[in-house]
């Protein structure tokens, strides 16, 4: 975590003074980008950095759904399962990506390349249905589409393993 | 069409949400005669506009800033609401990838009538594409010298860009602050106001995107000519995001007092598939649904939709085409308000997960009768008991769909089985 701390700085700049505890959300935001989840040294280094208590970092990370303690697949697939999705074919869509992958919603692959999640809307309901790979949101997703955006990532996977 | 256009009227291209693109189209003068009108007669004008919130409650815009009354010399927040979060809205977005300087100009105008010095934008964290825009936005601004640095009258403005990370209740205003704060985004009883003790104890105003959107157009245009647009009680446009089993799903923006029927048929493509329709979730799936045959004669306005026991909200709406399970669709919906309930309320922790439970029950064929009057008397117990206004949207939307379907729920109940394929998709 030690190493982001000049781009902490410049987050805080930005902020008016006295809000020291509201960087602990987007730092906890970086921190996750940079190692895939948040690790209990990192705990211990934004408690130090931010002096706020403990507590309070711990509970923002096990409160919110995108915040993880625990690393996951290196392909983030998070298909939406609410109202307008499920109306427009998501049932069948996650069916498909969970015999796909042979994982259920949760889950990673044992080649630890995938983990699926299903998640809330979006704000993406009138191109539905939708899932997000990584940071990119799928619009009107079909099973073929899910098929092939899967099939381009594990060929992307093997060009990366080559290298 | 529906009607004339207020924040929707100009061509979307590679590069329409550019400063030049926007300033091209006379962005940021408005700024310019606004910083030359004292603050207060900001505050009368939007006041005056009649301008109603976009974000679901339809609380008038003018009323909320007037309880701020910015005193010099002291501290007050604004905060853009763009979390949308309610299921089927998806009509920010559309200002946050399109117009980011349509709403960095209007939080420019909205601040310097409230004596605010700073200002945040709090984002959903999923959003990708619309934070970039945003951030991207107000980057341009800053290098123009629009933020950061004093203007002609020494008014100066910074804007944060605050990112959420997956929850329904940040959407809400008091959890929205507190998710600023740093902390789990527990919303918080009121009194006291926001905008008498809000983020971090300062008086805070908090709207809606699409709200604040409109505030440069009210200048520019003033209120009286902004009224023209719409109808005397619901002025101005409303962003309809429609969803569902409707051929051209999308966001329009419609002028109030549109025909409600018009629209769905003419405008969106009418059903899919050319399905018939079997009711709709007007504004948000918090609000409760109205049939085909309700919304026949309504137009779209307030007064002519909350009159039917509705209401716009937050402009979320979603077309629903016959054979489709309401059993199932309740399912869904209780499932979500479950899983975003924040636990802080007895009422909504313990009312939300029952329900889940009953429902699920039930579609699993191992309903009983009493099942429907739990589900009632849950919704009821919910209603005013609450913290946040979440435990009485899903009782409201609970029973919005036990009202007029209760015989799907019966014969679920009975039958063990769908009363139709326990389908929620609309096929050809
Ligand atoms: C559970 C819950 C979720 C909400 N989510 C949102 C949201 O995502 N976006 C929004 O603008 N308002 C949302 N609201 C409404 C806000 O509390 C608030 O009324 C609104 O942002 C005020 O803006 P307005 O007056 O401009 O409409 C939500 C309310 C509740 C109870
Ligand atoms: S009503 Fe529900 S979501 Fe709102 S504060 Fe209470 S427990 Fe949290
Ligand atoms: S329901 Fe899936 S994006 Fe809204």
């Amino acid at each position: 975590m030690k190493h982001l701390i000049p781009e902490f700085e410049k987050m805080k700049e930005r902020f008016p003074a006295g809000f020291e505890p509201s960087l602990v959300l987007p730092c906890l935001h970086r921190i996750q980008k940079d190692r895939g989840y948040v690790a209990d040294e990192d705990i211990d280094g934004l408690v130090a950095y931010l002096g706020v208590p403990r507590i309070q970092v711990e509970e923002v990370l096990s409160y919110y759904t995108m915040l993880r303690r625990e690393g996951i697949g290196r392909t983030h697939l998070q298909i939406c399962r609410n109202i307008a999705c499920s109306m427009r074919g998501a049932e069948g869509v996650i069916d498909h990506a969970c015999k796909r992958l042979g994982v259920k919603p949760g889950g990673t692959t044992a080649d630890g390349k995938f983990t699926l999640s299903t998640v809330e809307c979006l704000g993406s309901c009138g191109t539905a249905p939708v899932m997000m790979v990584n940071d990119a949101y799928h619009e009107n997703l079909t099973l073929a589409e899910l098929d092939r955006l899967i099939g381009e990532l594990v060929v992307e996977e093997r060009a990366g393993e080559k290298k | 069409m529906p009607g004339r256009k207020l924040i929707m009227n100009f061509e979307v291209t590679p590069t329409s949400h550019t400063l030049e693109a926007y300033r091209a189209r006379g962005g940021y003068q408005t700024l310019e005669k606004a910083l030359a009108m004292e603050p207060a007669d900001i505050t009368k004008e939007v006041t005056a506009s009649g301008l109603l919130g976009h974000g679901g409650a339809a609380f008038p815009v003018g009323r909320k800033w007037g309880v701020m009354k910015p005193n010099p010399g002291e501290i007050h927040y604004l905060c853009a609401n763009a979390d949308e979060g309610e299921p089927g809205t998806f009509k920010d977005r559309w200002i946050l990838e399109n117009a980011p300087h349509l709403l960095v100009e209007s939080m420019l105008i909205t601040s310097y009538a409230l004596g605010v010095r700073h200002a945040f934008v709090y984002i959903r964290g999923e959003f990708d594409l619309p934070y970039r825009r945003i951030q991207g936005a107000i980057d341009e601004a800053y290098a123009a010298g629009l933020l950061g640095r004093p203007q002609a009258n020494g008014f100066t403005l910074d804007i944060v860009v605050y990112r959420g990370a997956g929850s329904y209740v940040c959407g809400e205003a008091s959890g929205l602050i507190t998710s600023i704060e740093g902390r789990k985004p527990y919303p918080r009883n009121r009194p006291p106001r926001l905008t008498v003790r809000g983020l971090f104890q300062k008086p805070t105003v908090i709207n809606n995107v699409e709200s604040l959107a409109n505030i440069t157009g009210i200048i520019r245009m003033g209120a009286e000519e902004f009224r023209k647009v719409g109808t005397p009680k619901s002025p101005g446009t409303q962003l309809i995001s429609i969803s569902g089993h409707i051929a051209k799903p999308g966001v329009y923006e419609v002028e109030y007092g549109y025909p409600w029927a018009k629209f769905l048929d003419e405008d969106c493509g009418g059903m899919l598939h050319g399905a018939k329709m079997k009711c709709v979730v007007p504004g948000g799936i918090s609000t409760k649904v109205l049939t085909r045959a309700e919304i026949e004669p309504l137009n779209l306005s307030h007064e002519s939709v909350n009159p039917a026991g509705s209401g716009l909200g937050s402009g979320g709406m979603i077309a629903i085409a016959e054979g489709t399970c309401m059993v199932r669709f309740l399912q869904v919906l209780l499932r979500f308000y479950h899983h975003e309930s924040c636990g802080q309320c007895t009422p909504c922790r313990e009312g939300m997960g029952w329900m889940h439970k009953i429902i699920d029950r039930i579609v699993a064929g191992k309903g009983v009768p009493e099942d429907i009057e739990r589900l009632y008397a849950i919704s009821h117990a919910n209603d005013g008991t609450t913290i946040c206004g979440m435990g009485d949207a899903a009782g409201y939307a609970t029973v919005g769909i036990l009202n007029k379907y209760r015989d799907e729920f019966e014969y679920f109940i009975q039958n063990k089985r769908s009363k139709f394929d326990g389908r929620l998709e609309c096929l050809a």
